[in-house]
C-alpha cells in the first residue's frame, strides 16, 4: 500500500508537485498519466526515496518513508525512467550485484537470480554485455533488476516506453499477471496503456491531480461517451430532425466521408432512438457504431483546461 | 556481504573490465620510471634509496588520480544509475565509501606493479627498506587525499572533463599551499596566523616528511582528515545535485 499525503516538490521557485495525495492499494494497478514535465516522475522519485519532498509524507506498507528509510525502500522495487544499467556489466553479473545490494541471502542469490531471469525471459543473453543489448532486453534488465526482491510495492516509470508493440504487450501482460498481490504504480503518456494495464487512472498537470477515476469512469467524461456515428446519404432536413431531438445534443457531419456523429445530451444513451430514427426514415446506413469515449479527448481537456474553456467561449 | 564491499567489488571488476585499468596502470609505470630514472637520476645519484621515485609521485598523480576519479559519480549521473543506487536499501555512506575505497585499491594496485624498482634497488645495495615501506605509506595517503577531492568534484559536475580540471586544480591548490606562489595571493590581505594555516595544509610538507621516514602521527591524522572532510562533502554535494 502506498499513501501520499500533501507531496510537494520544490525545485528553488518552480513548484514540479504541488500538495499531491493519493492512496494506493494492493491488488491495484495506478495509472500516472499526464503530459510530459507534469511531475510524474518527480512523484515516483519521491515515493521511492530518491528524492526528498519539500513537504508531506510518505507511507509504503504502514511505514514512514522518513523514519525507516532502509525498510521501506527493500519493499519497493523501482524502474527509473530510460531503465539504466550498468552498460559494461554482463547481465547475469548486474542482476547479481542488485540482489547482493539488495542484501539477499547469499545462498538465495542464485536461485533468486535464475528464477527472474526465466520469469522475464533474459536466458538468452544471460552472458551478454549490457551495452549489446536491444532497448527490449534492455528495459526487462530493468524489470528483473526491480523484481529479483519480489517486493510488494513496484514502481514503473515509462516501463513501455521505446519499445515495440510485442515488446509492450509482453511487458503490459507481466505487470498484469503481478497485479493481484503487489501495488503498482506505472506511469505512461501512452493511453491505451491505461486500458490494458491499470485499474485506475491519475492524471496529472502542472504538479496536482486534475482527474482520479477508473479508466471507464475518464471515458464518461469523454463528449464521445455513447455518442452515436453513422455512415449514410442522409438529407440536411432530416439532420436537423435529429438534432432537435430532445436527447441530443448536436449533430457533426464530416461531408467528406458522409459520416455523421450524434452527441447525446448529458451523455445519456441514445443508440436505439438514434437507430429507430433511421430505420423510420429507412435511410440506408453503411455503418453504425456507440463509442464508449475517447481517453485522449479526455486528457487533453483535462491537462489543458484553461484552453479549452476559452475555446469553447470563443 | 556488507553493501560496501558489494560497491566495492563490482566498481574494482568495472576499472578492469575496460581498458582504463590497463591504460592508466601501464602509463602510471611508464611515467613512474620515466621520472625516477631521467628526471630524477635514480642510478647516477649512487645511492640506495628510492627518494627520485618518490618524488615526482605527486606530479604523477596530479593529472593521473584526477583521471581515475573524474568518472566516479559523473557517470553515475548521467547514466541514471545513481537513481538506482539511491533508491536500493543502502546507506549514503556506504555508497560515497565504497566508491571511494574501490578507487583508492585501484591505485594502489598500480602502485603495487612498482614492486620491480624495490627488487633492483635492493639487489644494488643496501637501501632503508622501512624508510622505503613509509614512503609507501604515504604516497598511498596523498593519492587518497587527490581521490577523496575529485569524488566530491565529480558529484558536482556531469561533465567528465569539468571535473577532470577543477579537481586538478585543487589538487595542485593543495599540493602547493606551503610555496611562495600560493601564499603571495593571500600575503597582501589575510592575517599572518591565517596565512600559516594556509601552509601548513600544503599535501606537499606532509608528504615530504613522511618521505623523510618520519611516520608521524600528526602526518597520518592530516591526511585522514582531509580524506574524511572531502568525503563528507561528497555526501553533502550528492543530497544537493542528485535531482539534476
Amino acid at each position: 500500500m502506498i499513501e501520499c499525503k500533501n507531496l510537494t516538490k520544490r525545485f528553488n521557485q518552480f513548484v514540479a508537485v504541488d500538495d499531491l495525495s493519493f492512496v494506493a492499494n494492493k491488488g491495484q494497478v495506478l495509472g500516472f498519466l499526464g503530459p510530459n514535465g507534469a511531475g510524474k516522475s518527480t512523484t515516483m522519485k519521491m515515493i521511492t526515496g530518491f528524492l526528498q519532498p519539500t513537504s508531506g509524507n510518505i507511507k509504503i506498507c504502514g511505514l514512514d518513508l522518513f523514519e525507516n528509510p532502509l525498510q521501506v525502500k527493500n519493499k519497493i522495487g523501482y524502474l527509473p525512467e530510460g531503465a539504466p544499467s550498468y552498460d559494461e556489466m554482463r547481465v547475469c553479473d548486474f542482476i547479481q550485484f542488485i540482489a547482493r545490494m539488495r542484501g539477499i541471502e547469499k545462498k538465495l542469490i542464485t536461485s533468486k537470480v535464475d528464477e527472474i531471469i526465466d520469469r522475464i525471459n533474459l536466458s538468452k543473453v544471460y552472458y551478454q554485455r549490457i551495452e549489446t543489448l536491444s532497448k527490449g532486453f534492455k528495459r526487462r534488465v530493468g524489470l528483473a533488476q526491480a523484481l529479483i526482491h519480489d517486493p510488494e510495492v513496484l514502481v514503473l516509470d515509462e516501463p513501455t516506453d521505446g519499445l515495440d508493440p510485442n515488446q509492450k504487450h509482453d511487458v503490459r501482460q507481466l505487470i498484469t499477471s503481478m497485479a493481484k498481490d503487489k501495488t503498482i504504480i506505472i506511469s505512461t503518456h501512452i493511453l491505451e496503456e491505461v486500458h490494458a494495464v491499470c485499474d485506475r487512472a491519475i492524471i496529472i498537470a502542472d504538479g496536482r491531480i486534475m482527474a482520479d477515476n477508473s479508466p471507464s469512469e475518464l471515458e464518461n467524461m469523454s463528449k464521445y461517451h455513447n455518442a452515436v456515428t453513422f455512415e449514410a446519404d442522409i438529407e440536411f432536413s432530416l439532420l436537423d430532425e435529429i438534432k432537435s431531438m430532445s436527447c441530443v445534443r448536436d449533430v457533426e457531419y464530416h461531408a467528406k466521408r458522409k459520416k455523421i456523429t450524434v452527441y447525446p445530451a448529458q451523455s445519456i444513451y441514445i443508440f436505439d432512438e438514434i437507430s429507430d430514427f433511421l430505420k423510420a426514415h429507412k435511410i440506408h446506413v453503411t455503418r453504425l457504431s456507440m463509442e464508449a469515449g475517447r481517453l485522449d479527448e479526455v486528457f487533453r481537456n483535462v491537462t489543458l483546461e484553461k484552453n479549452t474553456s476559452h475555446q469553447e467561449v470563443a | 556481504m556488507n553493501p560496501m564491499n558489494t560497491i566495492i567489488k563490482r566498481e574494482l571488476q568495472g576499472y578492469f573490465s575496460t581498458p582504463i585499468a590497463y591504460v592508466f596502470i601501464v602509463i602510471f609505470l611508464i611515467l613512474s620510471g620515466v621520472f625516477a630514472f631521467y628526471l630524477g637520476g635514480l642510478y647516477e645519484r649512487n645511492q640506495a634509496d628510492l627518494s627520485p621515485f618518490f618524488n615526482f609521485h605527486p606530479w604523477l598523480y596530479l593529472f593521473l588520480v584526477p583521471a581515475v576519479s573524474m568518472r566516479m559519480w559523473s557517470e553515475e549521473r548521467r547514466s541514471g544509475n545513481i537513481e538506482l543506487l539511491m533508491t536500493l536499501p543502502v546507506r549514503q555512506r556506504d555508497l560515497v565509501l565504497g566508491k571511494f575505497f574501490s578507487s583508492w585499491i585501484f591505485i594502489a594496485i598500480s602502485l603495487f606493479f612498482t614492486f620491480p624498482i624495490w627488487i633492483s634497488i635492493n639487489y644494488l645495495g643496501n637501501p632503508d627498506n622501512g624508510l622505503i615501506v613509509a614512503s609507501y605509506i604515504g604516497s598511498l595517503l596523498l593519492a587518497g587525499s587527490f581521490l577523496a577531492i575529485g569524488s566530491c568534484i565529480s558529484v558536482a559536475s556531469k561533465n567528465q572533463v569539468i571535473s577532470f580540471i577543477i579537481t586538478a586544480v585543487i589538487c595542485f591548490l593543495f599540493l602547493l599551499a606551503g610555496l611562495p606562489m600560493v601564499l603571495d595571493f593571500f600575503a597582501g590581505w589575510m592575517p599572518q596566523i591565517l596565512i600559516d594555516s594556509i601552509a601548513s595544509t600544503s599535501f606537499l610538507s606532509h608528504y615530504s616528511s613522511i618521505n623523510k621516514g618520519v611516520l608521524d602521527l600528526g602526518d597520518l591524522v592530516y591526511f585522514a582528515m582531509v580524506i574524511a572532510v572531502w568525503l563528507f562533502a561528497t555526501s553533502i554535494m550528492l543530497d544537493i545535485k542528485k535531482a539534476d
